[in-house]
């Protein structure tokens, strides 16, 4: 599957596209398909989010993850603060991307 | 401690009202990010993994309390509390939102702060001796050259736009803390016949193409050092590379010229330079240096420290160092706890360091290159105190330049550039070693810990360097030693191939077992490396 993923142009957040807008949870992420590039394009004139591009993901148990771990890093947070990811307190969250 | 004059204060606030309103600008979409990128670049805002990243100049390494403390309200208010201290003496915020920029810039300038030249080709933040002002070794305190330097270098209009980011340090005694042959410009004051000048060694750095830089001039009149700057960085931005972004950086362009064609061509330039009054009168160095005086230290305060408690007399036999005036002392405050993220302080670590500094330290604090914090005149008398207070706030880590004592960049957690994450990297290996015994034990080894070939980490400098690479999509260390940021400057040699993220430890810890077994009396580990060379380490890694 191919996400569609930029960074917040105000709070330079990491952002995913649902389909329809944009969402900071990865399990929003919808799989843009061939349609990547026309949105990408799209969204880039509405200049909402900073430097949009596609990744390759693949669809787990827990939803969309994307493919590399860089992305993986920026979809939950930095490994070594897991008190700083979008599931603040979770003490797996920090693996979660291993 | 530099206070910045009328023109100072103009110059920033004038940015911070441009940056402002090319925020606003950028925000209300009229700018793109293709044209805001430059602009906010220069201002020292990346946009890093998780958020925009804000680099803040603390120049040569020195601030006040008032300056810490407005560092720990810009991480409680704007951040997620805390800061990170890098290895260019500045601190990163990580979670920095656009729209807060120009109100973090406006609290910065307001404690003669600012972000100003933290990014781009341009002339970077100047770097020095984190211990200026209080070693008992130094010739000189070299801040009021850096100063001169700083106030040179900001908003240079020939300097803006070079080939590619320039680093300069100053330091002004013969032991390196500021691994001055590792940047573009190192600069050491010396004494020469009772005459202080500038011996000038250009084209260092580390990065994808590690070089140690070549001693140009050993000895330039101070009344020349500016024209002899000037010189050298017109060269470079004459024919340094613009159309290749890996072979950009100064020590290219004189690795291709070689040193003597390059020193020859800085010595025409110069003569031409010095004819257009670069130089600053004497009356404004005085001006400058006099902020730089030392602190009322009584000479006649008790020598003497009580070593009865036995965690204080471990903390002060490694963390303490050596002041010049009798009875004072230079505290290290180690921010490398066990298992904790090299430079990270929270924002009450950074208030406390701040209330230390102006109780006990004249009100001064440093940063220093290898992420650590030093309060650099404290009274011995007085250094019980300071230990209870970093003890209770988990400060008090007694590891400065043990294997633990990990320079480690932000890596693949934080950073945009990274191929690997260097923190949990440098959170095992000092978990594996955490022994302190075993730490003194190997004595000085000095581990760094770079996340991409970029070297921020400063792993080619490190007694054992890692470096993290992408190995097809996994995280892959490669491992070298015998290198060395300090006066015995070396590079490392890389042992072999890659490992894992739990390997390279493994691996790590066969290389200091291999010393133990090596090591003659009053050998450090670098040292027996370069006795016997890679081969037994090799052995001993790989079978």
């Amino acid at each position: 599957m191919k996400l569609l993923t930029g960074n917040d142009l105000k709070t330079g957040f990491v952002t995913w596209w649902t389909g329809a807008d944009w969402s900071l949870h990865i399990e929003d992420a919808a799989d843009v398909g061939e349609a990547g590039e026309a949105i990408l394009a799209a969204e880039e004139g509405a200049r909402r989010v900073n430097a949009p591009y596609i990744i390759n993901g693949e669809q787990t148990a827990d939803g969309p993850r994307p493919a590399h771990i860089k992305d993986r890093i920026r979809a939950l947070g930095p490994t070594v603060r897991p008190d700083l990811t979008l599931k603040p307190a979770d003490p797996a969250a920090g693996d979660w991307v291993i | 401690m530099y206070k910045y004059d009328e023109y100072d204060h103009a110059m920033v606030d004038a940015r911070v009202a441009e940056f402002s309103d090319q925020v606003r600008r950028r925000l209300a979409g009229e700018i793109t990010e293709d044209q805001f990128k430059p602009l906010r670049l220069m201002n020292g805002l990346y946009l890093q993994l998780h958020a925009y990243m804000l680099r803040v100049a603390v120049p040569y390494g020195t601030l006040d309390s008032r300056q810490m403390r407005m560092l720990a309200h810009i991480a409680r208010k704007y951040d997620r509390d805390y800061g990170h201290f890098t290895t260019r003496q500045n601190i990163q915020y990580n979670w920095i939102k656009l729209e807060d920029a120009p109100a973090i810039l406006e609290d910065l300038a307001s404690v003669e702060m600012h972000a100003i030249q933290t990014s781009g080709n341009c002339i970077r933040n100047i770097s020095s001796d984190q211990w200026a002002g209080a070693a008992a070794d130094e010739i000189t305190d070299p801040r009021p050259w850096a100063e001169l330097l700083r106030q040179w270098s900001s908003f240079h209009p020939e300097f803006s736009y070079l080939p590619r980011k320039f680093k300069i340090a100053v330091i002004a005694a013969n032991e390196d803390r500021a691994a001055m042959r590792l940047h573009d410009i190192g600069i050491q004051i010396v004494d020469k016949d009772g005459q202080h000048g500038a011996a000038f060694y250009v084209g260092g750095g580390m990065g994808r193409t590690p070089m140690i830089a070549p001693l140009i001039k050993d000895f330039v009149p101070l009344d020349d050092m500016l024209s002899y700057a000037e010189a050298c960085l017109r060269v470079y931005n004459r024919y340094g590379r613009r159309d290749n972004i890996y072979k950009a950086r100064i020590k290219i362009l004189i690795h291709e010229l070689g040193a003597d064609e390059y020193r020859r061509q800085v010595e025409e330039e110069f003569k031409h330079v010095k004819s257009l009054g670069i130089d600053p009168p004497k009356a404004e160095f005085d001006r400058i240096a006099a902020q730089f005086a030392p602190p009322p230290l009584d000479a006649s305060a008790p020598d003497a420290i009580d070593r009865s408690d036995p965690d204080f007399a471990v903390w002060v036999d490694q963390n303490v160092a050596a002041h010049k005036v009798s009875g004072h002392a230079i505290v290290n405050i180690s921010l490398k706890p066990i298992g904790g993220i090299p430079g990270d302080a929270s924002s009450a670590q950074i208030d406390l360091m701040a209330d230390l500094a102006e109780k006990y330290s004249h009100d001064e604090l440093r940063v220093t290159h290898a992420q650590n914090i030093v309060l650099p005149h404290v009274r011995k008398a007085d250094l019980y105190a300071v230990w209870q207070a970093l003890d209770a706030a988990g400060l008090a880590t007694p590891n400065l330049d043990l294997i633990s004592d990990i320079i480690a960049c932000p890596g693949l957690d934080y950073c945009s550039l990274a191929n690997a994450r260097s923190i949990p990297v440098a959170q095992k290996i000092a978990t594996r070693f955490s022994d302190l015994g075993r730490q003194k034990e190997l004595g000085e080894l000095k581990l760094k810990i770079s996340g991409c070939i970029n070297a921020c980490g400063h792993h080619h400098a490190g007694h054992i360097g890692i470096l993290g690479v992408d190995r097809k999509g996994t995280e892959n260390y490669q491992l070298s030693l015998g290198g060395s940021g300090a006066e015995d400057v070396s590079l490392g040699t890389i042992t072999g191939p890659g490992f894992d993220e739990d390997g390279v430890v493994d691996a790590i810890e066969r290389v200091t077992d291999k010393y133990l077994a090596e090591r003659t009396e009053g050998e450090r580990f670098v040292d027996t490396f370069r006795r016997v060379g890679m081969a037994p380490f090799k052995e001993a890694i790989y079978g």
